[in-house]
């Protein structure tokens, strides 16, 4: 980052905040070629074989084929992704896509494609960043794309780890800027395309029905009504090229199958730090507690360390949790926000509200991974930017979320890329936030930037002109919890492994888990509280 | 730093001032980290010599070193033995790289002992044995060439002249993030940082006043790499200059002395117990028997071997007694000036002229020793942005061959556009007004030298060369590396003679007040 210092007299010089926003993204670039030759997770090979599939099989066979474990189970707009990219992947080597010979096919120029192509697919993240800061101050703008543009989340499961996420977490920040432009139509369209990418993003639907439905096709039953059907039009039409092909082939069953695997279990290998790790603990708890009273607990067959879920009760005393059960605690918690959503649907809350859907959808989701709390995190970065609030709370939730992704990459050569990247965002997060928010009082006298409100609780503070040291200062309750997670890191990285060697290897992950989860519900309650208590 | 906390940058209301206004430790935190990133990441990379026996490469010679080190007694590490085959990557550093290697070697053994077993661990390759070896460098770097690069910033910012917060910022990634350095010590492996932090470390010693410190430190990296003799005749004539003005200038040249030649002995105690011991070390040190020049490097004997043959027209002694000759009259005029006039710019100034004269003349130079003139460029960075720019793409450049045969092609092209976007924004004032190669060269000329830079990487990388001439393309980028590196350093000499104009200026107008 030395290298802003650099920029920044460019910046001074030319006033172009276009070229700026690729200068972030080209010294992005920079570090994601470095890491070409990083640890790849089996996502890799994952996306090598859709790749191969949907280039050799019709895309009749596309939902069917089994020739690898890894099977297609993203909905159709992805499949059409990775059948454009097959045309290049072919001709650069045609081993890559092929069914049989390609299946863990692992040289330089498939690694360097696949590669290429996740950073090429960011384009997308960096257009909707573009968008949606467009219209922010410069210094706004510059924050925010620190904090997107060089997101260690990002670079951690994008590209070391090997996924697609910045491409569509880009379409949503697409959507998102259209919805806060008031362009409702395009933006119930972008996120209608973004769901026929994955549809994992449809927890934020219900906060886009009813903000549309109340923004976008309010007001009187003719103008209303026709706006229903044009919205729905829209839809539908984005729906039906995407599913339509299979539709046809009667095949749509299959293809529903495939993107909803329930059969998974509640939650992954790795528990993402949500709500379900407490009641798993407090089954466990109590079960234990009940044993010592005398009581007779069953231990459960299928057990949760093992990461083998079956059809059996995990749990030994608590009642089991479905899917619907899940389904019916996001939409409870979602209820709050929907309800604000439909009293007062406002353009600029909208990041807000779909950022806290997402919440909802990590906190109490069905089978969560833990990287899904990139979902929230990313287009809650513009939040961020707002209030001094916003800037404290997106502190801790980024580095916890950033944290909570650390076990993906498990490998020793990977370990000093993530403390790095993590402590390099707190670095400049804390930077970034304590000029923003603690350095006003001089650019205070010149009234086009802040709002009164603004103004008043950057005097509360940072005592202007005062002799306090000026910086960005979170609460001490904060401070102790990201103390904690470096205790948390120290244990299973040195103390564990000394202490217990190879006993409860499953320990230090679950610790993360637990920890980690703290920290996610407190910034559930935050955005709840933020969210009910907005006007 | 306190004092720069409080000088305001005149560009405070730019969008970056967010990292400058957190005081020069949160700026060099944050750049450090950024560096470490940058070298973990490139570390990932192959090493020189990977999966290529018999030999192997670098990787190779300094794992075999740990080997040596810490299973042979501290007498036996420099002399041919049963035990200590020394055709076999034999040591040919001096007693520090020795020790470092010793240090270095117990860590590998206490977590991963088959990479360092005497005999068996020979060509020793693994995960876990490449993790080990590439955080050696890593440590080595943190602690040492990090450390010293912030003692030369605060050193260095601490004039009153200096307030440019930007400009420190700047100046600190053009030295964490110089791209050569980082692919040879983390891409090829070598352990440079050390000896060139030591280097750094002394300069900031001797540009604070302390010689004693700068001569201590300029002796240990002296003992590291005795390629850092590249740097004496800028060290020597500047503390000569300064003692000589003081007022015992023998006492001064005799404190001194005496100082370097106990660090001397201090490093060399184990082999100070016969003559012999101290020539079987030496010997080690001086391997002339390899040449004049090995491969392809961008020096004069190299570029003019093109036209004349030196290696059959000379006998070894007599290059010997040539390339010495050319190398002291070449470092001779920036001698002078500074033994006439020592400052702490000239001093600078000086390392960059005499490591260059050093490199163009001197007797068997790698490509590598390019790292040697590039230090002093990139501490004159702020001063000759131009100058460091040029040079370091042309340092690259000189490299890349090196690079290409090591593999570490993508990781050279992604340094290489990370130094340009650093760069993509330098500090404008000051490049216009010290633009030499403008005025001496023409915008036009520029310009093509730029577009063969590009094209000479792209046909090197995507062509095959004439069967008539398998080095073809090698030589031609030696050739372009080399007239390019001589007008880098007739420009420096020039500078630093020019340097006495305003100081004199100066003093004549104080003497008139």
């Amino acid at each position: 980052m030395g290298k802003e210092k650099l920029s920044f007299k460019e910046v001074h010089h030319s006033h172009n905040p276009k070229t700026t926003l690729w200068w972030f993204f080209f010294v992005a670039t920079c570090i994601k070629v470095l890491l070409f030759p990083s640890y790849r997770s089996t996502d890799f090979e994952v996306h090598r074989n859709w790749l191969a599939l949907t280039h050799s099989l019709p895309l009749s066979q596309w939902y069917f084929d089994e020739t690898s474990p890894w099977t297609l189970d993203y909905p159709p707009f992805f499949a059409y992704f990775e059948r454009f990219l097959s045309v290049f992947a072919h001709l650069i080597d045609p081993q890559m896509v092929h069914l049989q010979d390609g299946l863990n096919y692992s040289s330089n120029k498939v690694v360097y494609f696949q590669r290429v192509t996740a950073i090429l697919s960011d384009l997308s993240l960096l257009y909707g960043v573009y968008r949606l800061t467009r219209n922010l101050n410069s210094r706004k703008q510059k924050l925010i794309w620190s904090l997107i543009v060089w997101s260690p989340m990002l670079f951690v499961v994008d590209h070391v780890h090997f996924q697609y996420n910045g491409f569509l977490i880009g379409i949503l920040l697409i959507s998102l800027s259209y919805l806060e432009e008031g362009r409702d139509l395009l933006g119930g369209f972008v996120f209608a395309v973004l769901l026929c990418f994955k549809h994992l993003f449809a927890v934020a639907a219900p906060v886009y029905f009813v903000y549309l439905l109340r923004h976008y096709c309010w007001g009187g039953i003719l103008r209303g009504f026709s706006r229903i059907l044009i919205m729905g039009g829209v839809v539908i039409a984005v729906f039906a090229s995407a599913f339509g092909p299979f539709f046809h082939l009667g095949q749509l069953q299959q293809v529903i199958r495939r993107l909803f695997p329930f059969g998974r279990g509640l939650c992954h290998a790795y528990w993402a730090p949500n709500f379900w790790v407490f009641y798993i603990m407090s089954d466990k708890g109590l079960a234990l507690v009940l044993r010592k009273l005398g009581f007779n607990i069953q231990v459960p067959v299928a057990s949760f360390t093992a990461g083998l879920v079956g059809d059996s009760s995990p749990f030994s005393v608590l009642p089991q949790i479905t899917p619907f059960v899940t389904f019916l605690t996001v939409l409870l918690a979602l209820s709050p926000c929907l309800l604000k959503a439909w009293k007062n649907p406002q353009p600029q809350m909208i990041s807000r509200w779909v950022a806290y859907a997402y919440t909802c959808g990590f906190l109490f989701g069905w089978h969560v991974h833990e990287k899904a709390s990139l979902h929230f995190v990313i287009p809650l970065a513009f939040v961020a930017a707002q209030t001094l609030e916003d800037a404290r709370h997106y502190f801790l939730l980024s580095i916890v979320s950033c944290y909570s992704i650390f076990p993906l990459l498990f490998e020793a050569q990977e370990y000093p890329i993530k403390v790095l990247l993590l402590l390099l965002h707190s670095i400049l997060m804390w930077s970034g936030f304590s000029a923003q928010f603690c350095d006003e009082d001089e650019t205070a006298s010149r009234p086009s930037t802040n709002s009164k409100k603004k103004a008043d609780e950057v005097g509360s503070e940072c005592n202007p002109g005062a002799t306090v040291k000026k910086g960005f200062v979170i609460g001490w309750s904060e401070r102790i919890y990201l103390i904690g997670l470096v205790v948390v890191e120290i244990w299973g990285q040195i103390l564990h492994p000394l202490l217990l060697g190879d006993k409860f290897a499953f320990a230090p992950l679950m610790l993360i888990s637990i920890y980690c989860a703290f920290g996610i519900t407190y910034s559930w309650i935050w955005q709840l509280i933020s969210i009910v208590r907005s006007l | 730093m306190g004092k720069e906390k409080k000088v305001r940058d005149s560009a405070s209301d730019d969008c970056w001032w967010w990292l400058v206004q957190n005081g020069t430790s949160a700026v060099f935190i944050t750049i450090g980290l950024f560096a470490l990133l940058v070298r973990v990441a490139v570390s990932l990379h192959p090493y020189s010599g990977a999966g290529n026996p018999p030999k192997f490469g670098d990787y190779e010679a300094q794992r075999h070193w740990m080997e040596i080190t810490t299973n042979l007694p501290v007498k036996e590490w420099y002399r041919n033995s049963s035990s200590n085959d020394l055709s076999y990557w034999g040591l040919d550093y001096p007693p520090l790289t020795a020790y470092q290697s010793f240090i270095h070697g117990l860590f590998l053994k206490f977590f991963h002992p088959e990479s360092v077993a005497l005999f068996t661990s020979r060509g020793h390759e693994s995960y876990l044995g490449k993790l080990f070896m590439r955080w050696t460098v890593l440590s080595s770097d943190a602690l040492i060439f990090f450390p010293a690069v912030l003692y030369f910033i605060v050193v260095h910012y601490n004039q009153p002249s200096r307030s440019h917060k930007s400009e420190l910022a700047w100046h600190i990634a053009a030295l964490l993030l110089s791209p050569c350095l980082i692919l040879i010590d983390h891409g090829h492996f070598q352990f440079n940082c050390i000896s060139l932090g030591f280097t750094i470390g002394a300069v900031a010693g001797i540009l604070s006043g302390k010689d004693l410190v700068g001569s201590v430190l300029y002796c240990l990296a002296l003992n590291h790499k005795q390629m850092s003799a590249y740097f004496a005749p800028a060290f020597f004539s500047h503390l000569l200059g300064k003692c000589l003005r003081r007022k015992y200038p023998i006492f001064e040249v005799l404190k001194l002395g005496l100082l370097v030649i106990g660090t001397f002995a201090a490093v060399w105690w184990p082999y100070l117990y016969s003559t012999q011991s101290i020539l079987e070390v030496l010997s080690r040190l001086a391997p002339f028997e390899r040449g004049i020049f090995e491969d392809y490097v961008a020096n004069f004997w190299c570029a003019s071997s093109v036209l004349i043959k030196w290696k059959r027209l000379f006998t070894t002694e007599s290059l010997k007694l040539i390339s010495f000759t050319a190398t002291v009259i070449t470092c001779l005029p920036s001698m002078i000036q500074q033994i006439k006039s020592p400052s702490n710019r000239g001093f600078l100034y000086a390392m960059l002229n005499s490591a260059f004269s050093f490199y163009l003349f001197s007797f068997q130079v790698h490509e590598k020793s390019i790292l040697l003139p590039l230090l002093p460029a990139t501490m004159l960075a702020v001063e000759e942005p131009f100058v460091f720019k040029w040079f370091t793409q042309f340092a690259m450049l000189s490299m890349f061959p090196l690079i290409c045969r090591d593999n570490l092609v993508v990781a050279y092209l992604a340094l290489l556009a990370l130094f340009v976007l650093m760069l993509s924004a330098p500090v404008q004032h000051r490049a216009r007004k010290s633009n030499y190669f403008d005025t001496y060269l023409g915008s036009a000329t520029m310009f093509l030298i730029l577009c063969c830079y590009f094209v000479l990487h792209i046909v090197y990388l995507t062509m095959h060369p004439p069967k008539k001439y398998p080095f073809l393309f090698e030589a031609i980028i030696m050739n372009l590396c080399f007239s390019q590196f001589v007008l880098v350093t007739l420009a420096c000499n020039i500078k630093q003679w020019l340097l006495n104009k305003p100081a004199k200026s100066e003093e004549i107008e104080k003497k008139l007040i």
